[in-house]
């Protein structure tokens, strides 16, 4: 086991280094020189310009400023934004806690309605509950996020009035900044209803985030679970006369898991790295529209750094993944 | 711990139903596009971070009439000029009182020092400010401010002098922008002594209307009206941004009531926000213009002639339906109509092809020739949709025999490569910075930016002379008879096919009373009531 894991946790130096050199020359690569950006129509004099270039440390040779960019990352020092000037860790951190938030209300709204609507097709294959289950994971699949996400919002926000239309709690409310995570910082401000605000607040974002991955869920659910269920074992266990629903949720399900928790796991991974229509729409202050807007405007720090730490996310993520993987399934955990 | 799961239960009952608990406060919500860069007005040139910070928050010494381009004493009560125009003196308001923050409380109410404060860190490079957060302050180098100020001198507590390498009419209107917005130099003190001095540009105090009490990054910016302000407490308690950067979303706040004021609205949404009784559409023309520059040291721009034949050739109520969506109007000057000395008297080129025709046989060109139209690949206020307009322009000088190609760089290689000239005609724009008619003229069309902000690399001896006069003198009419003199060359001598000026429109919510619609562009929410 401990073999296993060394052997993957050796793969991901060489991803890290990969991943620096990656962000640092494709950011640059893209024409656009983050001065003029800044400076707009108005413009900078040649001599300013070269002035803020010796500042931020353009003027020197590539090769130099990756170097104290690398040197940095392992002190801990991603650098500071060219706009805020403000380390970008710092951002990072302020952002990603409304990251966590939302990518976890969507995982659980993916996962509660995907799985049993999977294993639901699964069982009764071949009826209108199959196909009605899989029209709408393929529907939900293939949904343009923006616009999905402005339908809800005009039906449930603006015509009905049920929900609220953006942002992350009622601006009546004045919580203070405590964990940025808005459900506990409402919780812990002592404000009657700021925490059932806050909830409101996520149900619609959370909704338009998890689609795509509970349809993806339910169809990875169902296919396995129709595998699992043709194995011998099932209809041993059938032919025992044991009660049809333990069939179902002890012996077939734990085994038709494996792949789901794969697939699930790398949807988590996907979630946590930002959603950037989502937050876009529903104005929710999360890392993938911050990444976003710093490659628009070139802002170098930002984007390399902001880009290693998702990166990192995910590596951790699908790290985890094949572990519980390896020690879920033997077989892979002893191949070599 | 039980008391903690029992809310936590009865919340979540409760969850669902939005919570509009009824505060006894004020609350005015402003929808606004983005974040702040930061809270330091000085460093930054973009209007977002100025409706958080300068226009709610800070005064400065001249303030900008509220809906007008004109100025009026603020932090100054008044002041005097020197005939030279080199002496500028300024007699400061008393018991003007500065904001607390968590860290700091003013002893003092504001004086002379803070006024040279704020500009020595700019101008200063021994200042021990002046580096501090990265310090570039690019509206004061911008406007030439660095060069324009000789020195300032405190005669006592409440009066300082300002004495100026030339005379320069434009001066007060610059102290009234946003980077001259006054810092308190007993906050920058109090952090240099405690070794943090990078506070003063997060959670600076100020003497503005509101002061800031919390920011969430991408979220939200809470303030509360501050009760010492000098003109009388604002008339709403608490005044909120919610960061909200898409124009639809917006518009949905807005009917849904979560916010008052939005700025920035889509141009298909205008008819239903006009049809709507819940909101009132305000709208006012623009302090911008878009432009086409011919590249007027090329050839065949170089010739006159050439520059008529195009503008006569180009069909501006067709850009202006189609790319403005009616909400723009005919430019035929290079300044706004809302801008004091605009010449009404100038008589635009009509759409005539067949003179067009005529005047580019006359030039040499009977069979016209080959250029290209560069199209700008971001949406701006005075063009929202380059790339159609340049289309529109294409197919109308074809109509003539001019073969124009389209052509697109990246923002920043587009301003670069159009600063250096390698264009043959470009489109591009202009915001006004502090209403006053130099910001136009002489920054985009003056000797001086050739190479730099002057697309058409036009250098014209007697505009130019002109605009050098109207600088000289701080007597308004006079100005205004040069100004009005020079927008007649400039239409005579066609170095820009003026196309349009944006007109602006807000919705706000009924309920909103007071609020007007700034001609800089900026959102200022000190008279406005709920």
């Amino acid at each position: 086991m401990f073999q296993f894991i060394f052997r993957r946790l050796s793969l991901v130096i060489p991803t890290f280094i990969g991943i620096t050199l990656l962000t640092f020359t494709l950011i640059r690569l893209i024409p656009g020189d983050p001065i003029e950006v800044m400076a707009g129509e108005r413009g900078v004099s040649a001599e300013r310009h070269a002035e803020l270039s010796a500042q931020l440390g353009f003027d020197k040779p590539l090769y130099v400023q990756y170097f104290h960019y690398v040197t940095g990352v392992l002190q801990g020092d991603l650098g500071n934004s060219l706009i805020t000037r403000e380390p970008v860790m710092k951002e990072f951190l302020t952002l990603f806690p409304a990251t966590i938030e939302l990518a976890f209300c969507a995982a659980i709204f993916a996962i509660f309605i995907g799985l049993p609507a999977g294993i639901l097709a699964a069982v009764k294959r071949g009826t209108v509950i199959d196909h009605s289950v899989m029209t709408f994971s393929l529907t939900g699949y293939s949904m343009p996020i923006f616009w999905w996400a402005l339908l809800l919002m005009l039906v449930f926000s603006v015509n009905l009035g049920w929900t609220p239309v953006s942002g992350r709690i009622d601006v009546v409310y004045w919580i203070e900044d405590v964990t940025g995570f808005m459900l506990i910082d409402s919780l812990l401000s002592d404000e009657a209803g700021a925490f059932s605000s806050a909830v409101a607040h996520l149900i619609l974002p959370s909704i338009v985030l998890g689609t795509i991955p509970m349809a993806v869920i339910a169809r990875m659910t169902r296919s396995s679970m129709l595998e699992v269920l043709s194995e011998d074992y099932i209809r041993t266990a059938r032919a025992k006369g044991i009660a049809p629903w333990r069939v179902i949720v002890i012996h077939a399900l734990r085994n038709a898991l494996i792949p789901v928790i794969t697939v699930i796991g790398l949807q988590v991974g996907i979630l946590l790295s930002g959603a950037i229509l989502t937050e876009t729409v529903f104005a929710w202050p999360g890392i993938g529209k911050w990444l976003i807007e710093s490659i628009g405007r070139r802002d170098y720090p930002v984007v390399q750094g902001g880009i290693l730490i998702v990166a990192c996310i995910i590596i951790v993520v699908n790290l985890l993944v094949d572990i519980t993987y390896g020690i879920v399934n033997p077989r892979i955990r002893h191949s070599r | 711990m039980k008391t903690g799961l029992a809310k936590l239960t009865l919340a979540l009952m409760a969850a669902g139903a939005i919570s509009t608990s009824a505060h006894a406060a004020t609350t005015l919500v402003y929808c606004s596009e983005g974040s702040p860069e930061g809270f330091n007005p000085a460093f930054y040139t973009a209007g977002t971070t100025f409706d958080a910070t300068s226009k709610n928050m800070f005064n400065r010494l001249v303030e900008f009439k509220l809906g007008t381009t004109e100025t009026e004493p603020g932090l100054a009560e008044s002041y005097d000029v020197s005939a030279d125009g080199l002496e500028y003196t300024f007699h400061l308001r008393k018991g003007v009182k500065f904001h607390t923050s968590k860290d700091f409380t003013p002893t003092r109410d504001f004086n002379a020092d803070d006024v040279i404060f704020t500009f020595d860190r700019q101008g200063n490079k021994e200042n021990p400010y002046h580096t501090v957060s990265g310090g570039s302050y690019e509206y004061f180098t911008g406007m030439g401010m660095d060069t324009l100020i000789k020195e300032m001198v405190k005669v006592d507590d409440y009066t300082v002098k300002f004495i100026l390498t030339k005379p320069e009419a434009p001066f007060i209107a610059n102290l009234a922008m946003d980077f001259a917005s006054i810092f308190s130099k007993e906050q920058a003190d109090f952090y240099m002594k405690k070794g943090t001095p990078e506070k003063l540009d997060i959670d600076p105090v100020a003497t503005g209307p509101f002061q800031k009490v919390q920011y969430q990054k991408d979220s939200l910016i809470r303030y509360t009206a501050f009760e010492d302000y000098w003109k009388g407490k604002a008339k709403i308690d608490r005044l909120v941004f919610s960061i909200t950067p898409d124009a639809s979303v917006r518009y949905a706040k807005l009917k849904a009531g979560e916010c008052d004021v939005m700025p920035y609205p889509n141009p298909a949404d205008l008819k239903q926000m006009e049809a709507d009784p819940n909101i009132n559409l305000m709208s006012q023309e623009g302090l911008n213009v878009g432009y086409l520059a011919f590249n007027t040291q090329k050839a065949p721009f170089t010739d006159v002639r050439v520059r008529q034949a195009l503008s006569l050739a180009t069909d501006k109520s067709a850009i202006i339906d189609a790319v403005f969506q009616g909400a723009g109007k005919d430019a035929k000057n290079p300044i706004p109509p809302t801008m004091w000395s605009y010449n009404n008297n100038v008589v635009d080129y009509p759409y005539d092809p067949v003179k067009a025709k005529k005047l580019l046989a006359e030039a040499g060109y009977p069979d016209g020739f080959s250029t290209n139209i560069w199209a700008m690949p971001v949406q701006r206020p005075y063009n929202p949709n380059a790339r159609r307009m340049a289309e529109i322009m294409q197919e109308d000088w074809s109509k003539i025999g001019v073969k124009a190609e389209i052509v697109s760089y990246e923002w920043g290689e587009y301003l670069n490569r159009s600063k250096n000239g390698e264009h043959d005609t470009v489109l591009l724009g202009w915001t006004g910075d502090n209403g006053d008619p130099d910001n136009f003229l002489y920054v985009l069309l003056g000797c001086d930016a050739v190479g730099g902000a002057n697309r058409a690399q036009w250098c014209n001896e007697e505009f130019n002379n002109l605009l050098l006069q109207a600088k000289q003198t701080s007597d308004k009419a006079e100005r205004t008879k040069d100004y009005e003199e020079a927008q007649v060359v400039f239409k005579r001598e066609a170095p820009w096919v003026t196309i349009a000026h944006s007109v602006v429109y807000e919705p706000i919510r009924k309920e909103v009373k007071g609020y007007k619609i700034d001609p800089l562009g900026g959102h200022y929410f000190y008279n406005v009531s709920k």
